[in-house]
């Protein structure tokens, strides 16, 4: 509560409280990231919901190659800087060790679908107790906006400048799909940071996931669509209505897999 | 209605708009007078109605945790 | 108390016996019952046994698992060893400590499962990229396999730093009486210094990063700078050889591993036919035991490098010898190990002709 002092004249100090200050496992310095990227918004959720869970103190994430390589300077936890999408491997080394910590990944669409398509793949077969946040916004941002595995067909990126041709290269791949097949996943979930509503869903979904490990139950993944209005060539407003009109048809939102092996779109 | 304010740590924003893409009753706005220390536009609050509720959308799509978000509790008498 | 033991076997029991708290590796010739005996052993003494899916991501089990201080291994052979490249060189440009056994086989490529010792510039130069070194430890028994292994984990901690075992197939394969080393307490994570270990903050203190970045060049060479330091101070303290009448030779063999346990068998037989013959093995090969070569080069008359590759560690021996004498250069590649005859050939050559300058 604080007695506001900067009210008008003529009002007397009211008091209030803040329905929204930065979380204390945020560092609190600026970012690297672009204006609008919506890494600032991933990251802020995963620093709200280690708050939120009160296990700051024991988590050590992983942190990949890709524009969050830095992913490490905005969180007061513990880091690892893992090799191109080796990540999930790194985080089976600590958890193995350390089984009691809370251990996450936090991995782009180059990191998790195409070089680290073996490691993710092999966590959730193994049932690894991590979480991974998969940030997929179809395009390799911090090489310069390349195609991804997840860049939609006809999309034109710097290394596909014609538009990405299916017959050449294949569909985009559904991450969240392939994961939930593999037993040992049990939570898999695709969410969207391109409006407050949806937000707000992909942070449930951010702490299901840890609340998955913190249960011992096996792997949990969040898909989150995300923007890269930079390397797609938009500004930050309209790169998120880009997610809503072309990525969501493409990635659609849902639950793919969740506890007892219910499984709900 | 509850009355709110934002304050918004000027140094961080990187003048992206979306806050002013989700705030219900549009009293944010980007400064195009001036520039911050990085050279953006900064967002502020122009709220002489005091329209602001403190919903905190803003601070639910601010990618560079820029907002803090009061609220009233009770008017004073 | 002395058994017979399969060196596979040895080493890993070794490693179990110096308190290795983690074991991450994949099957590959001729290597695998170093994994099957961790399989078995590690998870009856409640340590942690997994077979990765891939080299790769066993090299990078190791690098996560090491940042938590804890005692860390892995094994491999050639080509499994190629895949590693990649996480060794992560794991010096984070310096974290971690044992890495290699035990060589034939190649390029696929190559065949025999024994061979190809790895000698990838592992003694890097394996991966960048300016690092691993400390290459270098056994010729299965005794040595053993101690070697336990000295690696040690060395691994007081230096902070990746340390190679470089075996080859028939170390890992053969079967010698050698004796283990009583059980030593297990290193558990925070143990190795708190002031870097990822274990969690519990919210007392900043957080601790391990990362390999330094995107500010002189940061970089900073980091640079001080590895440089460390393997300066390895240099100084860690050279470890064995010698058999190399101060008295005209003729001085050098060789590790099999090639040099090979040698000794030829040098011993020359010597018998009155030959002045002497060995130097070296048993540490980073760090390479320059100084030693450069002072024997003062009293030999020639050396004869026998390796079973097309000629590797002879180029770290004319570097210490700076052509003082002439180096002559023997090798068998492909998984050939070379026979004393063969050997006694090139060295009574040598002897009788004095100075030679054909060879490599």
């Amino acid at each position: 509560m604080t007695a506001d002092s900067s009210q008008p004249p003529g009002l007397q100090a009211i008091a209030e409280r803040i329905t929204y200050q930065q979380p204390d496992s945020w560092a609190g310095v600026p970012t690297h990231y672009c204006p609008g990227c919506t890494h600032g918004v991933a990251h802020r959720l995963v620093a709200e919901v280690l708050d939120e869970l009160g296990v700051a103190g024991r988590t050590i994430g992983v942190a990949p190659v890709g524009c969050a390589v830095f992913a490490y300077r905005y969180f007061n936890v513990d880091f690892a800087e893992a090799a191109h999408g080796r990540a999930p491997a790194m985080a089976t080394g600590i958890k193995r060790v350390l089984p009691d910590r809370v251990v996450f990944t936090y991995q782009g669409d180059g990191d998790l679908a195409a070089i680290g398509a073996a490691e993710i793949l092999h966590v959730a077969a193994r049932g690894e107790n991590i979480t991974t946040i998969f940030i997929n916004n179809a395009t390799y941002g911090m090489t310069g906006g390349q195609m991804a595995p997840t860049s939609l067909p006809g999309q034109k990126t710097t290394s596909s400048p014609f538009g990405r041709d299916i017959e050449m290269t294949g569909m985009p791949i559904q991450m969240s799909e392939l994961i939930a097949g593999l037993p040992g996943a049990v939570y898999v979930a695709r969410r969207s940071l391109h409006n407050v509503k949806e937000i707000n869903k992909a942070k449930k979904a951010i702490r299901q996931a840890f609340e998955i490990q913190l249960q011992g139950l096996g792997f949990a993944m969040v898909e989150l669509l995300s923007n890269c209005p930079t390397n797609w060539e938009m500004t930050p407003t309209q790169s998120l209505e880009w997610i809503e009109t072309m990525m969501i048809p493409a990635f659609p939102l849902g639950d793919f897999k969740v506890p007892n092996g219910a499984k709900q779109s | 209605m509850a009355k709110g304010r934002v304050v918004f740590e000027e140094a961080l924003c990187k003048g992206c708009a979306l806050c002013t893409t989700a705030c219900p009753p549009a009293v944010i706005h980007m400064d195009t007078s001036r520039s911050n220390s990085k050279g953006y536009h900064p967002a502020i609050l122009i709220d002489p109605e005091g329209k602001c509720t403190g919903c905190a959308l803003c601070a639910v799509i601010c990618p560079d945790v820029v907002i803090t978000v009061y609220r009233q509790m009770a008017a004073a008498a | 108390m002395k058994q017979l033991l399969k060196g596979n076997t040895a080493i890993a029991e070794a490693a179990v016996r110096a308190g290795c708290t983690a074991y991450f590796g994949y099957p590959i010739t001729p290597q695998t019952e170093l994994l099957e005996h961790m399989a078995r052993r590690m998870p009856e003494l409640g340590r942690v046994f997994l077979q990765a899916e891939s080299e790769v991501a066993a090299i990078n089990m190791v690098y996560g698992a090491a940042c938590t201080g804890a005692r860390v291994m892995t094994s491999s052979s050639s080509p499994g060893v190629s895949l590693m490249a990649e996480g060794m060189s992560y794991i010096a440009g984070s310096e974290v400590p971690c044992v890495i056994v290699d035990v060589m086989r034939g190649g390029p490529g696929l190559g065949n499962i025999a024994p061979s010792q190809g790895d000698y510039f990838q592992m003694v130069k890097g394996g991966g990229h960048g300016d690092y070194q691993p400390i290459v430890l270098a056994p010729a028994t299965v005794q040595e396999a053993i101690d070697l292994t336990a000295l690696a984990f040690d060395l691994a901690d007081r230096y902070r730093w990746l340390v190679v075992v470089l075996a080859d197939g028939s170390i890992g394969q053969m079967m010698e009486p050698a004796e283990l080393p009583a059980m030593r307490p297990v290193h558990r994570p925070g143990q190795n210094g708190s002031d870097w270990t990822l274990v969690g903050t519990n919210g007392e203190r900043r957080p601790h990063v391990v990362n390999s970045l330094y995107l500010e060049p002189v940061d970089e060479e900073a980091y640079n700078l001080r590895v440089q330091q460390k393997l300066a101070a390895i240099r100084q303290s860690e050279v470890r050889f064995t010698e058999d009448g190399a101060d008295e030779a005209d003729v001085l063999v050098i060789g590790f591993g099999t090639a040099g346990r090979v040698a000794q068998s030829a040098v011993r037989n020359c010597r018998a036919r009155g030959h002045k013959v002497g060995l130097h093995r070296p048993i540490s090969l980073m760090p390479f035991p320059t100084d030693r070569i450069r002072q024997l080069a003062g009293s030999c008359r020639a050396i004869l490098v026998v390796e079973m590759n097309a000629g590797q560690m002879v180029e770290d021996v004319r570097l210490a010898v700076e052509g003082r004498v002439p180096v002559e250069f023997y090798g068998r590649m492909g998984g050939v190990i070379p026979m004393p005859e063969e050997i006694e050939a090139r060295i009574e050559a040598l002897a009788d002709e004095g100075a030679s300058h054909d060879g490599r």
